[in-house]
């Protein structure tokens, strides 16, 4: 099927600064991507692009199978929810709605109706004779969301709608987003440096820095099988442990040797058949290391101290330190663990993740 | 450093004792009564004296402040209101004796300047003639410049820019021959309508900054969605931008209204007598060197002169307090 959105060796530059460099980025019909970066990695400038707010330097951008590369933002066929809301104060929230459509000429009895469906999706109907300065933030949100949702448009891009709203509402309207996606099957792109809001919206994920994409899979191919070092730093809270060591080979049987101590790579899945031995980063995330008990059975162990414990409720976040070594575990909500104990955690090599020392790429 | 004795005295005696007293739990430094829950020591709001060394020194200086100012303006008023034989005994702060307004309409309809006899009323409706125009036409053009520079960035724009803000620091006095030998070209010398655009002109480097510097602290996502919506240059300007900026066109048009009443340089060089401004009529009178000098006609005459740039403060002065308050909610 032809892709909804199709960006060819897009490129940005502000003067001598290069913002984005020969991208890439094919967005399939009905896609959930979102665009996970932190903070001047190019996502925010990339959706800039998409929407015809910022002139490309070189490339093209389809849209719908239609070369938009030159197009005005209102000629793209899409609709654009901002950070910081953007709603016409002076307005009501209808007034908001409809500016698009009076704009673009539509009848007034057209105009109405489709006001009256997207403020009935989005449950904001007792609001729509509201201006933006009565509303609280969540509703201004769902306002603005409206404002997209009236165009008709076959693709919606979010810059960082969540951003700005409390830690209980954003996990509403998360969801609310998520629900949306599902009825309307739209395209949708959206960006933000949140990964909670990547991992749970997304239907593939494209993590971007210095603007390129440097890996672009499903959340779960990114948490699992990150493609390179910055990537496995990246997702994950709290990050991966991170071991810097050598990795031998003896007869077609992997070691990996870390601080004087070795132990074999049973399991674990190269990602492109069995590479060279040298040296490498082993990682392997809190969450896939176990303590007690079950350390005792682990294939690979280790004994430390407790520097550090974050209750959380559900988990609980332990940081330890082996000899000079700083590591955190998850363990369970109910763990009594506490500053100075002895602690003993172990992982199966098969979870973890080996990348080479110098490229930073997956092994 | 008015703080400290307050909030020693009460805390320096702790009571223990947990009494049950309802109305005592506010209370404090009365020694024998502690509260139901609280204990003795400074509660609830802090107590301030009215009559603070800091509201001494405040509220003195600002009457002292008040009074420098509004004497010369009673000193006014109250010239304007004696006949010449009480003026002339010399009571300049003494209140009138007999009241007459002799001098008011006098200097409204009656006062000479050269050829014309109708008073200061000739150049009042030359100034309003001037006035209109000229504020309406620079506010229009300067914040249409001033949102294009904030919002359209287009090549050059900052060149352009840099230019006309140079503009402001020219003085004026440097380009007063060429305008008149341009005017004179165009064949508007002498005329309002050259006044007017004069006026314009040197109205746009302080406004196009005023207006942009505005229109840049407009959040550039509302332009964003505004140009998503398919709304064009002037779309966004009349129904977008203007509607949030209304105290910014109050600023631009205080500036303008006082600026352009109270300009007696240009008022001067480029119109001819029948058309001075109030200003340039003013001065005329006060200044006629023959016959007596009457110093309630000219109190009267500056009073009046002066009575339109005040009524704007007054006024807008207050829509002006309301405007920003409107616009200092988040939208």
């Amino acid at each position: 099927m032809e892709p909804s959105i199709s960006i060819k060796n897009l490129s940005l530059s502000f003067g001598s600064l290069d913002v984005l460099k020969d991208l890439n980025l094919d967005v399939g019909q009905g896609e959930f991507l979102v665009l996970l970066g932190s903070s001047g990695c190019g996502k925010s400038t990339l959706l800039n692009c998409i929407a015809g707010l910022l002139d490309v330097t070189g490339g093209q951008i389809f849209i719908g199978g239609r070369n938009v590369t030159w197009a005005e933002p209102s000629q793209r066929g899409i609709g654009m929810v901002f950070q910081s809301y953007a709603l016409y104060p002076q307005m009501t929230v209808a007034g908001n709605l409809s500016f698009g459509l009076k704009n673009a000429g539509l009848p007034k009895a057209e105009i109405e109706e489709r006001v009256n469906r997207a403020a009935k999706v989005l449950q904001i109907e007792p609001l729509l004779s509201r201006k933006p300065a009565a509303l609280s933030g969540g509703q201004r949100q769902r306002a603005a969301i409206g404002r997209a949702l009236v165009r008709d448009a076959n693709v919606f891009l979010f810059d960082e709608p969540l951003s700005n709203l409390d830690a209980k509402l954003r996990a509403d309207l998360r969801v609310e987003i998520k629900q949306l996606h599902q009825k309307l099957s739209n395209t949708m792109i959206y960006v933000t440096h949140d990964q909670i809001e990547a991992m749970t919206l997304a239907d593939r994920i494209a993590i971007m820095r210095g603007g390129q994409i440097l890996q672009l899979a499903s959340p779960n191919e990114i948490y699992n099988r990150p493609a390179s070092k910055y990537v496995a730093e990246f997702i994950g809270s709290p990050t991966m442990n991170f071991f810097e060591g050598d990795l031998e080979e003896t007869g077609g049987t992997y070691r990996f040797t870390t601080g004087g101590k070795t132990f074999s790579l049973d399991g674990y899945a190269f990602q492109d058949g069995p590479p060279a031995a040298g040296a490498a980063w082993f990682g392997i995330r809190p969450e896939h290391m176990v303590s007690g008990a079950e350390a005792e059975a682990s294939p690979v162990r280790f004994d430390g101290h407790v520097e550090l414990v974050e209750p959380l409720g559900s988990d609980t976040l332990v940081r330890f330190t082996i000899g000079d070594r700083t590591l955190w575990v998850r363990m369970d909500g109910q763990a009594t663990v506490r500053h100075g104990d002895a602690i003993s955690v172990g992982f199966d090599p098969a979870r973890a993740n080996l990348f080479d020392k110098t490229t930073e790429s997956r092994l | 450093m008015t703080k400290a004795p307050h909030l020693l005295k009460g805390s320096m005696t702790y009571d223990t004792a947990m009494e049950t007293g309802p109305d005592r739990a506010l209370r404090h430094g009365d020694g024998s009564s502690s509260g139901n829950r609280m204990v003795e020591g400074p509660a609830g709001r802090k107590p301030r004296k009215a009559l603070s060394r800091r509201n001494i020194l405040i509220y003195g200086t600002l009457i002292v402040v008040c009074l420098y100012y509004l004497l010369p303006l009673y000193v006014m008023i109250v010239t304007s209101l004696k006949g010449m034989p009480e003026i002339r005994l010399g009571n300049i702060f003494a209140p009138p004796v007999e009241v007459t307004f002799q001098p008011w309409v006098k200097a409204w309809a009656e006062a000479c300047t050269g050829l014309n006899c109708d008073g200061l009323s000739r150049g009042f409706f030359n100034s309003v003639k001037i006035l209109i125009p000229s504020v309406i036409l620079s506010i229009a053009i300067a914040s249409v410049n001033g949102y294009a520079l904030a919002n359209w960035r287009f090549k050059g724009s900052e060149t352009f820019f840099a230019i006309l803000i140079v503009g402001a620091f020219i003085p004026y006095q440097v380009m007063i021959y060429p305008i008149v030998i341009m005017l004179r070209e165009i064949g508007l010398y002498g005329s309002l309508t050259g006044l007017v655009i004069v006026h314009t002109i040197f109205g746009m480097p302080i406004l196009t900054l005023l207006f942009r510097n505005y229109f840049a602290s407009v959040p550039q996502e509302l332009f964003k969605a505004a140009r998503v919506d398919g709304a064009g240059f002037w779309a966004i300007y009349f129904q977008i931008m203007v509607p949030m900026s209304l105290p910014i066109f109050v600023v631009a048009m205080i500036l303008q209204v006082t600026g352009i009443w109270n300009d007696f340089l240009f008022g001067v060089i480029y119109t001819k007598p029948d058309l001075y401004p109030m200003t340039v009529q003013l001065n005329n009178i006060v200044n006629s060197t023959q016959g007596v000098k009457e110093y309630n006609v000219n109190m009267a005459a500056t009073i009046l002169t002066g009575l339109v740039p005040l009524t704007i403060y007054f006024i807008s002065g207050k829509l002006f307090v309301r405007g920003i308050a409107a616009g200092a909610v988040k939208g």
